[in-house]
């Protein structure tokens, strides 16, 4: 069985990779509302909000970027609920193949369509006037942490693709988590923040990531900031795919 | 490895005995036994919610029983349930096929889930005895409900399982579309496949069964080849015209029955 894993799960990833390729718009709207988001707070907003010497698109694109992950798994967790509503679902289940390749092909498609998603969002913001002096090792550890970010939130979103009644319930789930940047350092400083807000904001996972990032695409040393932000990314993964193994064990047998 | 060639070819196809299922409260197995003999059609008959569906789920290792036995192919659906898997194919209440996908791919994708070699030579001899080569090509999402029964049906051949679950096959077709999946299924039964369907349809397992079991209120009532079920009824008396009972009458005849003694 565990000999068949590998290729049974390489065989449903093209499979869900083709229903991602087949419908081009679901990369595109993922993109389109960070992209929109970044138009307005880089224009209208980003004059009114000081970040010193950094320009402001430079200042605010790593929340940007976390916004189109946590907006993706919404068609992560919409791809998992149709197919657990359609028939296929129970035909792969009473088929002799890896039963967890099933869940996995799901989550290799997020981070494909995710990161498609990603490079459209970087494009826009270079063509915005987006510079970095980060060298390729700087881009590799920023490409690493969004990936780790990626795949602790798309196992969360399998959570309510498996379990949801309504597909409103399945993809509400990620409002909340598109959310999250606005109360951390993305946008404005937090020092500019009253007391419990800034509290929040310094001391949830968001603000160390897009710190991490941030001072990645400065070339700044990431100082203890990467860790705290590795150790947010590895916790959440590894508490989401437990709750999801354990979710996805029980809706089987 | 002896004994596990001689539970996986003598005897039965399917053996249940005694199987039991509540949802919380509602018990909707109380006990059902029947056995389906090797290279037959055996149709499950019962009303909605009569627990057909139930049956079906539970052999096909999908749901678990909460007492009983059921064996397929020789192996215990609880303990030997990567081995069943092996052994069976099911088609679902609703067409098990990949909407987004083409015809083709879809059996592709099922013939390389199975390891078959020549996944594509696989897939264009089923689209051609199912009548879909011209389809092949198209998406799922604009085949007519025949053509999609015909492509899940096609489906659950890949490999040759020795058995099928029909769950339902033709609910919700046309007349027409209800023959092509007939015609389909008698395929299947030709090749030696032991296939077990469910149907309220009447006709389809008068048309289909070598068997037909009627389930009703979680249990089998009776369990017969249609000429016995016939039988079951005092023989047509004959007074100005002669009337033979049909199925349907033997149906609601033995139905009634039980639902009194309840």
């Amino acid at each position: 069985m565990a000999t068949h894993f590998l290729a049974d799960t390489a065989v449903l990833t093209g499979r869900t990779l083709r229903h991602v390729t087949r419908s081009v718009d679901t990369i595109v709207t993922t993109a389109v509302t960070p992209i929109a988001m970044m138009l307005l707070f880089v224009y209208v907003f980003g004059g009114a909000i000081d970040t010193g010497t950094v320009p402001y698109v430079n200042y605010m694109l790593p929340g940007i970027l976390l916004i189109t992950i946590a907006s993706g798994i919404a068609y992560t967790a919409f791809r998992l609920f149709t197919d657990m509503r359609s028939g296929i679902f129970e035909r792969f289940q009473s088929m002799p193949i890896a039963r967890s390749g099933v869940l996995w092909a799901h989550v290799l498609t997020s981070i494909a369509a995710i990161a498609i998603s990603l490079v459209l969002v970087v494009g826009v913001a270079l063509l915005m006037g987006f510079r970095s002096g980060a060298g390729v090792l700087d881009w590799l550890a920023v490409a690493g942490i969004l990936l780790l970010f990626t795949l602790a939130l798309t196992w969360i979103a399998v959570i309510p693709g498996l379990t949801a009644k309504t597909l409103d319930g399945a993809s509400g789930f990620s409002y909340p988590l598109i959310f999250l940047p606005f109360i951390s350092s993305a946008f404005v400083p937090t020092a500019s923040m009253p007391g419990p807000v800034r509290f929040f904001a310094e001391h949830q996972p968001v603000t160390s990531i897009v710190d991490t990032i941030r001072n990645l695409f400065t070339g700044q040393p990431v100082g203890g900031d990467i860790w705290v932000a590795l150790g947010w990314c590895a916790g959440i993964l590894v508490i989401a795919y437990a709750l999801a193994d354990l979710t996805y064990r029980r809706q089987i047998s | 490895m002896l004994v596990r060639m001689s539970t996986s070819t003598a005897g039965p196809a399917i053996q249940v005995r005694g199987l039991e299922k509540s949802y919380k409260e509602l018990r909707v197995l109380r006990g059902v036994d029947f056995e389906v003999a090797r290279g037959s059609i055996f149709a499950l008959l019962g009303s909605n919610g009569a627990g057909k569906t139930t049956v079906v789920r539970i052999l096909s290792t999908l749901l678990r029983a909460d007492a009983g036995d059921a064996r397929v192919n020789g192996f215990d659906v609880g303990a030997r349930a990567a081995d069943v898997r092996e052994s069976i194919s099911l088609t679902g209440q609703f067409a098990a096929v990949d909407e987004i996908l083409s015809g083709r791919e879809n059996l592709v994708m099922i013939a390389r889930l199975r390891h078959l070699r020549e996944p594509g030579a696989v897939a264009d001899d089923l689209l051609r005895r199912f009548s879909l080569t011209e389809a092949g090509g198209r998406r799922v999402a604009t085949y007519s409900g025949g053509m999609r029964r015909r492509l899940d049906i096609a489906m659950s051949l890949i490999g040759n399982p020795p058995v099928i679950f029909l769950d339902e096959p033709t609910t919700g077709l046309d007349p027409e579309a209800r023959i092509e999946v007939w015609d389909a299924v008698k395929e299947l039964a030709r090749g030696g496949t032991t296939v077990l369907l469910t149907t309220q349809y009447l006709d389809e397992a008068e048309q289909l069964a070598d068997r037909i079991a009627i389930l009703h209120r979680g249990r089998i009532i009776v369990d017969g080849t249609l000429a016995e079920l016939k039988r079951l009824l005092p023989p047509a008396e004959v007074e100005y015209v002669e009337k033979q009972p049909s199925l349907e009458d033997v149906y609601f005849a033995v139905v009634g029955d039980a639902a009194e003694k309840e």
